[in-house]
C-alpha cells in the first residue's frame, strides 16, 4: 500500500513550520505504511556547502576519523555530527565524490542523500515515532517529502525505506512497483550511477539523477521516465528548486493534490492534506495519469 | 435540510458512532456531519430514508452500499464514492477521484465537479450524472444503468461495455473495445432529460440535444476466436 506526502511552500508563510506540517501529514498516513518511514527536507542551505546524510544502522562508527579521511580525499574541510544512527557531513568539497567515497569506505553504511539543500532520514518503526526520533517537527525549509511503507515485495528494512536519493538534491518517494528495474539498474550502472539496495524505487531515483546529470530539467527527466519506467507508480519528486508529481498511465495508485497561494501539497489521501492550514479553501484535484506536474521556487 | 437535524462533529465523535447511528435511524430523520477531514467510509451502509449532509471533503467509500436515503457531500470525495449503491441518492458538490459509483445497482449518483478514472466501473443499474469530466476507462464493463457526462470523457470510455448507456456532452478522447456511438432516439432523449432534471445543480443547464450516446456493439458477448478480431474492429471503429 504505502503512503506518500509532499509539501512545497510557494511563499514564506509556512517555511518556518515546514517540518511540523510535514509531520502532521506523515502521521496521518501512518496506517497506510506502519512498517517504516522516512523524510527529506529541503532548506536554503549554505552557498557552496554540500551536506551528506549517512545511515549507519546498527553500527558503532567513530565518525571523526572518517571525516578526516574524507577531508584528505576531497582536499576540503569536512565536519560531521551524529543524529541517532545517522551522520550528517558538511563540506565545500565535491558531494558526488564524497558520496561514492563514503559508500566504498564505510562498511555497512548507506549514503541516503547529498546536496546543498537536502537532508534525509529514515528508519524502521511506526511513522510518527520515526518523525519524532529525527525531530522532523522542528525543521524549517521550502519543501519536504515523506513516505510510510507497507513492505510487500521485500523485507522490512531501513535500506528499503523511502525517500530515495542518488543524485545531488534529487529525491523521490514512490507508491507502486516497477517491473523493469533490474534491467534499468544495469543500464544506469553502466552510465555511472551507483546503487545501494535492490529496491525498485531507488532505480527510479537513479534514473532521474542520471537524466538531470545529463542536463535535463526535471520535467524532461520525467518525460523520459514515462517511456523508460515500466510498472505502477505515483511519484513525488524533490529537486533543489522544485517539486514534481508523476503518475503512470493507468494510475491505480492514489494521489490527490491541493494548492493554495502559499503551498502545494500532495498525498496518497486527502486526510493528510486536511491537516494543513487553509486546506478547506484549497483547490483540490486528482493528478491526471501520465501528466507531469511541477512547481519551481524560481517561478 | 431539516431544522431538526442531529449534528455529528467528526472531530469529537468517532465515525463508528456516526455510522451506527445512521444505521439505527428511522425514515425521515436528518443528520449533519461536520469536520469529516477526509475520513473513510463516512455514511456507509445507510438502509433507511434519511437525509445526511456532510460539510467538507471525505475519503474512501463514502456512502458505500447506499440504500433509500439521501447523502449530500459539500466537498470532494475520494476512491469508491457510493460504491455498490442500491437506491436513493448520493450527491457531491465537488470532485470525485477513482471508481465513483463502482458496481452500483440502482439509485442516483451526482458529481458536481469532475470524476476520476473508472467512474461507473462495472455499474449494474445505477444512474450517474457528472457535471464535469470523467477519467479514463469510465463505464468499464458497465452492465446496466446510465452514465451522463456533461463535460469530456478521457481515453477508453466504455471498454467492454454490456448494456449500460453512456451520454457525453463534450469530447470523447477515445472509445474502449466494443463501445460505439449509437443513434439518439426519442426514448433516449427522455431518459437523459429526466436525469439532467434530477441532477439540475450539477448539469448546469445542459440540454439533451447537446449529448451523444454510446453503448455496446455487442461483439464481445460470447467468447469465440473471432472476438479477437471484434476487439480490433472496435478499436479501429473508435479510432
Amino acid at each position: 500500500m504505502c503512503g506518500i506526502v509532499g509539501l512545497f511552500c510557494k511563499t514564506d508563510a509556512h517555511r518556518h513550520e515546514l517540518g511540523r506540517l510535514t509531520e502532521l501529514m506523515l502521521a496521518e498516513m501512518g496506517d497506510r505504511g506502519p512498517d517504516s518511514a522516512g523524510f527529506a527536507v529541503y532548506d536554503a542551505g549554505t552557498p557552496g556547502q554540500t551536506r551528506i546524510t549517512v545511515l549507519a544502522e546498527g553500527l558503532a562508527v567513530d565518525w571523526e576519523p572518517v571525516a578526516e579521511a574524507l577531508e584528505r580525499t576531497l582536499g576540503a574541510e569536512v565536519s560531521v555530527r551524529s543524529v541517532h544512527d545517522h551522520a550528517l557531513f558538511s563540506t565545500h568539497g565535491d558531494g558526488r565524490v564524497a558520496r561514492q567515497w563514503l559508500i566504498d569506505n564505510v562498511a555497512g553504511a548507506t549514503v541516503l542523500a547529498y546536496g546543498n539543500q537536502i537532508e534525509l532520514y529514515k528508519a524502521v518503526g511506526y511513522p510518527d515515532q520515526v518523525a519524532e526520533r529525527y525531530d522532523l517537527a522542528s525543521r524549517t525549509g521550502t519543501h519536504a517529502l515523506a513516505h510510510t511503507r507497507m513492505a510487500t515485495e521485500s523485507a522490512i528494512t531501513t535500506a528499503g525505506s523511502h525517500p530515495f536519493a542518488t543524485g545531488a538534491d534529487t529525491c523521490l518517494v514512490h507508491n507502486g512497483s516497477l517491473s523493469n528495474h533490474n534491467r534499468l539498474r544495469r543500464f544506469l550502472e553502466a552510465h555511472d550511477e551507483s546503487f545501494q539496495t535492490e529496491n525498485d524505487s531507488e532505480v527510479a531515483a537513479g534514473y532521474l539523477s542520471w537524466r538531470m546529470r545529463s542536463g535535463d530539467a526535471i520535467s524532461e527527466a520525467l518525460e523520459g521516465a514515462l517511456n523508460d519506467l515500466d510498472g505502477f507508480y505515483t511519484f513525488a519528486i524533490g529537486v533543489a528548486d522544485g517539486f514534481a508529481i508523476l503518475r503512470d498511465p493507468i494510475a491505480c495508485k492514489p494521489a490527490v493534490v491541493a494548492e493554495t497561494d502559499d503551498w502545494v501539497a500532495m498525498s496518497s489521501e486527502y486526510r493528510a492534506i486536511a491537516r494543513l492550514p487553509g486546506a478547506t479553501d484549497a483547490e483540490v484535484w486528482e493528478p491526471e495519469p501520465a501528466r507531469i506536474y511541477s512547481w519551481s521556487l524560481a517561478a | 435540510m431539516s431544522e431538526t437535524a442531529r449534528v455529528f462533529d467528526l472531530a469529537e465523535v468517532t465515525k463508528r458512532e456516526l455510522n451506527q447511528t445512521l444505521h439505527d435511524a428511522a425514515d425521515g430523520e436528518s443528520f449533519e456531519v461536520i469536520n469529516p477531514r477526509g475520513a473513510h467510509a463516512v455514511a456507509c451502509g445507510i438502509t433507511t430514508d434519511i437525509e445526511v449532509v456532510v460539510r467538507g471533503s471525505v475519503g474512501y467509500y463514502c456512502a458505500g452500499m447506499h440504500q433509500q436515503g439521501r447523502v449530500r457531500v459539500e466537498g470532494n470525495a475520494s476512491t469508491g464514492l457510493a460504491e455498490n449503491i442500491m437506491s436513493g441518492t448520493v450527491h457531491i458538490t465537488g470532485n470525485a477521484t477513482m471508481s465513483a459509483g463502482a458496481t452500483g445497482c440502482g439509485g442516483l449518483l451526482v458529481v458536481g465537479g469532475n470524476a476520476g478514472a473508472r467512474c461507473g466501473i462495472s455499474m449494474k443499474g445505477v444512474d450517474i450524472v457528472v457535471g464535469g469530466n470523467v477519467g479514463h476507462m469510465s463505464a468499464f464493463m458497465a452492465q446496466a444503468g446510465n452514465l451522463v457526462v456533461c463535460g469530456d470523457a478521457a481515453a477508453d470510455l466504455g471498454d467492454s461495455i454490456y448494456e449500460a448507456q453512456i451520454f457525453v456532452r463534450g469530447d470523447v478522447e477515445s472509445l474502449g473495445a466494443d463501445c460505439v456511438e449509437k443513434e439518439m432516439r426519442p426514448e433516449h432523449l427522455d431518459t437523459l432529460g429526466a436525469l439532467l432534471a434530477a441532477a439540475a445543480d450539477a448539469a448546469g443547464g445542459a440540454v439533451p440535444s447537446e449529448f451523444r450516446r454510446y453503448g455496446s456493439a455487442r461483439r464481445l458477448y460470447n467468447f469465440t476466436i473471432d472476438d479477437v478480431d471484434a476487439a480490433q474492429a472496435a478499436g479501429e471503429a473508435a479510432a
